[in-house]
């Protein structure tokens, strides 16, 4: 079933001057699932994430969204057809606030981002939806705080409700739980759970409780090459992957 | 809030009363210095880029606007009009080939288009070369109002000024202004919520281009000459010089540091010649290790603390 597939790449390579991070790797993701993409450090997720999202360009292979080409596509133009990224090292606006972090996502689609004679009232009429949003993440009362004085566990969650707000198709969260004491954890998985409702989500995760607990498909990267690929219980008593990765994480 | 409102009340105030107790074309030629300030303040504090060679801007409208007045004739109002528009236009044609890059090879790339410019001024024959492009009249505005007299240019400096002061706070704090801030905050996550940071970028060079060339073509016409000095890129370090002492990325800090740094200049000329450079350098290494967000940004995080708000 080709429409089942939200997302496909097809034998994609990533050579930095002879080192080939990202090596042929052909990935299917399906349409309202959590897939999860694992490996060793250095294995080449977050290349595959910055080639998916064309902050790096492929050396060679394709990539369909919704069973179209979108190889070509310049990052800015991935994100506005609905695959919005999250970065492994968090990424927030540090010196607005929380509020304001979540409204430059929502402000985008009023069309009135180049309007430097308008006033930022304007923007005032986002903000019950950005309060909608921070609440779900439970950040409703931060909401007036400049965000670089938030706990770093709010801020992977202020991430988490600013990408929502360009409610994407595809979400790619690059290990949203890392760095995180045991409660956020728990809160950023439920987090993810709960969102992926009605949306495909695509995440770099080190943590197996997590990936055990809400993933459907897990694809384990090693070396840039896809090694293995299925559901948990198949892909965790796979030999190959207990070699290659299981062994060496810390989870 | 109304305090703010008050506070711009009393300073307008103070600048219209002004002329009567200080020289008018000092502080017409502050204004001016001010108003490029503000402008490269829009790249460098709320954009994140670091332009270095911005004086091309101040000096290719200044020769735009002596040449179109002095020449063909243009009334001051139009000429200072097509000059800024020029200088948005240059900064369009520089602001596409050095968006491209970041960080220090945006600084090089706008250094070295500069520079260019700056030799072709050096030799085009309708700059005058060295010698400048002397004896622009000031005109009239409108075709009624005298400029000549330095009283009634004073009001039409001021009157530009302010405009020129509203225009970029207003695009600071605008929808497109947010967008800047996300930009210098984080570009990466700005790219991935879906905007082309590119064109962001090209909109906010090219109105800091206009704006530093408002200010170069106003400048002409105090000054009724169009000079080098203005294209150099002493002129670029100079602003760059203004902006970090008054404060980067607040409202105020350009006006304060040329201000600043054109009453010492005026002060110390004729007292210390040339060691008046040395001076400037050292006030600028002091600001740089001592206070780093300039004087407007202490003196604001001064008043938090005191008042132990954010
Ligand atoms: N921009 C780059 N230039 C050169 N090498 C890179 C670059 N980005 C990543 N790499 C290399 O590619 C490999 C994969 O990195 P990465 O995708 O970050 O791994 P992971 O996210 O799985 O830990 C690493 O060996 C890394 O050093
Ligand atoms: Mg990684």
């Amino acid at each position: 079933m080709a429409e089942d597939c939200i997302l496909e790449t097809r034998n994609l390579v990533k050579e930095f001057k002879g080192f080939i991070a990202v090596n042929d790797v052909s990935l299917k993701v399906r349409r309202g699932h959590i897939h999860a993409l694992i490996g060793p450090n250095g294995a080449g997720k977050t290349t595959v994430f910055n080639l998916l999202t064309k902050f790096l360009a492929p050396t060679r292979g394709h990539i369909q969204f919704n069973g179209q080409d979108i190889t070509p596509e310049r990052p800015a133009q991935i994100a506005r057809r609905g695959i919005v990224r999250s970065f492994q090292i968090s990424a927030v606006f540090p010196h607005l606030t929380v509020l304001e972090n979540v409204r430059i996502a929502l402000q985008r689609k009023l069309g009135i981002s180049f309007h430097f004679w308008r006033s930022d009232k304007t923007l005032n009429a986002l903000d019950g939806r950005a309060m909608e949003l921070l609440a779900q993440v439970g950040l409703e009362s931060f909401a007036g705080m400049v965000t670089v004085e938030l706990p770093y566990g709010r801020k992977r969650a202020l991430e988490i409700a600013t990408t929502l707000a360009l409610e994407p198709e595809l979400m790619l969260l690059d290990e949203p739980t890392q760095g995180m004491g045991h409660e956020d954890v728990g809160l950023v998985k439920d987090l993810i759970k709960k969102v992926s409702a009605n949306r495909t989500v695509l995440m770099v995760e080190h943590n197996m409780g997590v990936v055990a607990d809400i993933s459907d498909t897990i694809t384990v990267l090693a070396r840039g090459a896809v090694l293995a690929e299925g559901p948990y219980a198949e892909v965790s008593k796979n030999p190959a992957v207990v070699e290659a990765y299981m062994g060496t994480t810390q989870a | 809030m109304n305090r703010k409102r008050v506070g711009y009340a009393f300073l307008l105030a103070l600048m219209l009363v002004a002329p009567a107790v200080v020289y008018p074309v000092l502080v017409m030629k502050i204004l001016c210095f001010a108003l490029f300030a503000c402008a490269f303040n829009l790249l460098i504090g709320y954009t994140g880029l670091l332009s270095f060679g911005h004086a091309i801007f101040l000096g290719t409208a200044g020769y735009v606007a002596g040449h179109s007045i002095k020449v063909w004739g243009f009334p001051p109002e139009l000429g200072l009009i097509f000059a800024a528009l020029a200088a948005a236009a240059l900064g369009w044609v520089i602001g596409s080939l050095a968006i491209r890059r970041s960080g220090i090879y945006f600084a090089m790339i706008t250094l070295a288009l500069a520079q260019m410019m700056y030799f072709f001024f050096l030799q085009a024959p309708f700059t005058g070369g060295e010698d400048g492009l002397q004896d622009v009249p000031r005109g009239k505005l409108l075709g009624v109002v005298d400029l000549a007299d330095d009283y009634n240019l004073y009001y039409f400096v001021l009157a530009i000024f302010v405009f020129a002061f509203w225009l970029i706070h207003r695009t600071i704090h605008s929808p497109f202004g947010q967008v800047l801030k996300a930009i210098r905050e984080n570009e990466a996550r700005a790219i991935s919520l879906g905007y082309d940071v590119a064109k962001y970028k090209l909109l906010a060079f090219v109105l800091s281009a206009g704006l530093a060339g408002l200010a170069g073509a106003t400048k002409t016409l105090v000054f009724r000459f169009a000079t080098l000095t203005d294209a150099h890129w002493h002129t670029s370090g100079e602003v760059v010089l203004m902006t970090l002492l008054g404060g980067m990325g607040t409202v105020f800090g350009p006006v304060v540091g040329a201000a600043t740094i054109i009453t010492l200049q005026n002060e110390l000329a004729d007292k210390v010649g040339s060691l008046v450079t040395v001076i400037m350098g050292a006030i600028f290494v002091v600001c740089v290790l001592a206070f780093r967000r300039g004087i407007v940004g202490e003196l604001g995080a001064l008043y938090k603390r005191m008042t132990g708000t954010r």
